[in-house]
């Protein structure tokens, strides 16, 4: 049951998207078309978010380390 | 006697001048025009963006011949000339009124009363063609017909009335109303409406909007100055046109900006030769049909005789619909049929006929009917439909014996307030004033106009969808005409329908929520507005 309202809720949803951007209104082939754009489009973001967030991430942690404090390592160490 | 009589004029005009402090209105006025919320507005033009982006694309396609052009194009021989169909009027048909083309021109097959039977059509080529497919959609509920206090019927006693005439005299009259088009029923059709009215005399026209725009040319000519409202019919703006004056615009029902072109008026004049204007005429309507809003009659009247200027009522939607006795705007407002110079009304909306009528001053009505375009070249009114128009407002007015006029302008405004609440606390944005029998429900998003009319007409429900051209362009709406003839079981099943579809598309957006009251339903106590 729980299966059966999630389906039907995903389903308003694409309704909703539907209505919002006008393709409840295009022609098949429109559809496609946009679909297709759009999807593609959202891989591209998506696959670039996921090469280079990591890196701006690390990038942007060391800026900051550097701004606060300036120790790369610990350089205290007990010499007996 | 003379020094009373004029010491009493001085005070009348020192009446007129004086600030009225809440004295002018004798009823609430409650009016509201919920704003657009912003997502759903910056939503919208993203939708006709996208629209726009593939309308381009098919007009580049239709170019280039990769697809078959199906709409109106110059022919090969004339492609050098100016070209007729690239402004954005065509464009927009081309490619957004089409695909939502099949929530218009409906053919309907029956009487459009309550319920109406409509044909069922099919179009195989996304809306450019429309087949039949045969079968006829019964008892649809009729939300869209101006039919508000239910004369639009196809039995009962103006039909009977109508069809003993119609044996009479035939359907066809044959000439002008100047030469020999003017019957005896045509005279008594005038003096009922005069009678109707409260006004000295009144001319009947065979058709509205040629009312409207074959005789505000007669009434003013240039040197005069036009103040119509910004969101006038298309009949009154075309009559001002075709007078000659000069128009100027006020905003919506806006007191301020009126008070302000009158001021203007008077101080400046005319425009290059500062000579003060020979006429001044307001244009507004008794109930303007896409907003369901009323004019503030009693601040008009006021200015109207504070400025010395003419008042031109068209009451089209009003009358009938408005008033303990269906007499229209001015008594709703309680108001004097003797402060508006010239009212005009159709006999289309409340009264099941067709044409139209102007009342006021006997000079005023005897001049129009030497001057009026209409009265000498339009064809009078056909004698069946008189014969409607007479019958029906005989019995409006309690003339014919019995209380059904009364019970249905009762109806008419116990529904128009049951409606409107229930909508309201639904959660759709209903536009205009609480006594007004037209609902516009705000949808706002192209798509959205398409499926509204679709979806509804699949539950069997017919109701009108209004988009660009009629309103702004991200503000369209569905609008609802209430009937007398709507008993509270079909009002409740197309609210439940309404409310489905409304789910469905997500039309709720109102964000004053109301409190629902308990189910007391024709209740007229006033509630509370929580907000979100």
């Amino acid at each position: 049951m729980d299966i059966k309202s999630m389906k039907n809720y995903l389903y308003w949803l694409y309704c909703q998207f539907e209505l919002i951007t006008c393709s409840y209104l295009m022609e098949p082939w429109e559809k496609l078309l946009f679909y297709t754009f759009n999807i593609t489009m959202l891989v591209m973001v998506l696959y670039m978010a996921y090469i280079f967030v990591p890196v701006h991430i690390t990038m942007a942690f060391q800026f900051f380390l550097h701004l606060f404090g300036n120790q790369h390592e610990n350089t205290v160490s007990i010499v007996k | 006697m003379t020094f009373l009589s004029v010491v009493s004029c001085t005070q009348i005009m020192l009446l007129n001048h004086i600030v009225h402090n809440g004295g002018l209105y004798k009823r609430p006025f409650n009016e509201a025009f919920e704003e657009t919320p912003m997502l759903v507005a910056v939503l919208t033009y993203v939708g006709y963006g996208v629209l726009t982006l593939f309308g381009y694309l098919r007009d580049f396609m239709r170019q280039w011949k990769i697809e078959k052009c199906q709409n109106a194009t110059e022919r090969e021989e004339q492609k050098d000339f100016v070209p007729l169909y690239q402004d954005f009027e065509n464009f927009y048909n081309r490619n957004l009124y089409m695909r939502i083309r099949d929530s218009w021109n409906r053919p309907i097959c029956s009487v459009p009363g309550a319920k109406v039977d409509m044909m069922e059509r099919v179009s195989h080529d996304y809306n450019w063609t429309f087949t039949y497919t045969g079968r006829v959609i019964k008892d649809i509920i009729n939300m869209g017909s101006y039919n508000y206090l239910g004369f639009a019927q196809k039995a009962g006693t103006c039909q009977q009335a109508a069809a003993k005439v119609l044996s009479q005299y035939g359907a066809g009259v044959c000439s002008t109303r100047q030469e020999m088009g003017n019957l005896d029923k045509h005279e008594e059709l005038e003096k009922l409406v005069a009678r109707f009215l409260g006004v000295e005399s009144a001319m009947a026209y065979g058709m509205g909007f040629a009312t409207n725009s074959m005789n505000i040319p007669a009434l003013v000519g240039k040197g005069c100055l036009i103040l119509s409202d910004e969101l006038n019919h298309a009949s009154l703006v075309l009559g001002a046109r075709l007078s000659g004056a000069t128009i100027r615009i006020f905003k919506h029902n806006n007191m301020q900006s009126l008070e302000k072109l009158l001021k203007d008026a008077i101080v400046h004049g005319q425009p290059r030769t500062r000579r003060p204007w020979k006429k001044i005429l307001i244009l507004v309507e008794g109930i303007y049909s896409m907003e369901g809003s009323i004019v503030r009659l009693p601040e008009v009247i006021a200015l109207k005789k504070k400025y010395k200027s003419y008042l031109y009522l068209d009451e089209a939607h009003s009358i009938g619909a408005l008033g303990p006795s269906g007499r229209g705007v001015v008594e709703y407002f309680g108001l004097s049929p003797e402060d508006v110079d010239v009212m005009m009304g159709t006999f289309t909306k409340s009264f099941g006929a067709a044409g139209g009528y102007i009342g006021g001053k006997k000079e005023l009505i005897d001049y129009l009917r030497t001057y009026s375009h209409s009265a000498v070249y339009a064809t009078s009114l056909s004698p069946p439909v008189v014969e409607q128009i007479i019958t029906s407002m005989k019995c409006i007015m309690g003339e014919d014996g019995t209380n059904v006029g009364k019970a249905r302008v009762q109806q008419l405004a116990e529904n128009t307030r049951y409606f409107r609440r229930r909508l309201k606390e639904m959660g759709f944005i209903i536009y205009g004033n609480e006594d007004s029998p037209v609902v516009p429900l705000m949808l706002y998003m192209p798509a959205k106009i398409g499926a509204f009319g679709r979806e509804m007409l699949k539950r069997n429900i017919g109701v009108v969808v209004v988009g660009f051209p009629a309103t702004p362009i991200i503000e369209s709406r569905a609008r609802f005409c209430l009937s007398a003839a709507h008993t509270k079981e079909m009002l409740d099943t197309a609210l439940k329908e309404i409310n489905e579809v409304g789910d469905l598309l997500q039309l709720k957006y109102s964000r004053h929520r109301l409190v629902p009251l308990l189910d007391r339903p024709f209740d007229e106590t006033t509630y509370e507005e929580t907000e979100d």
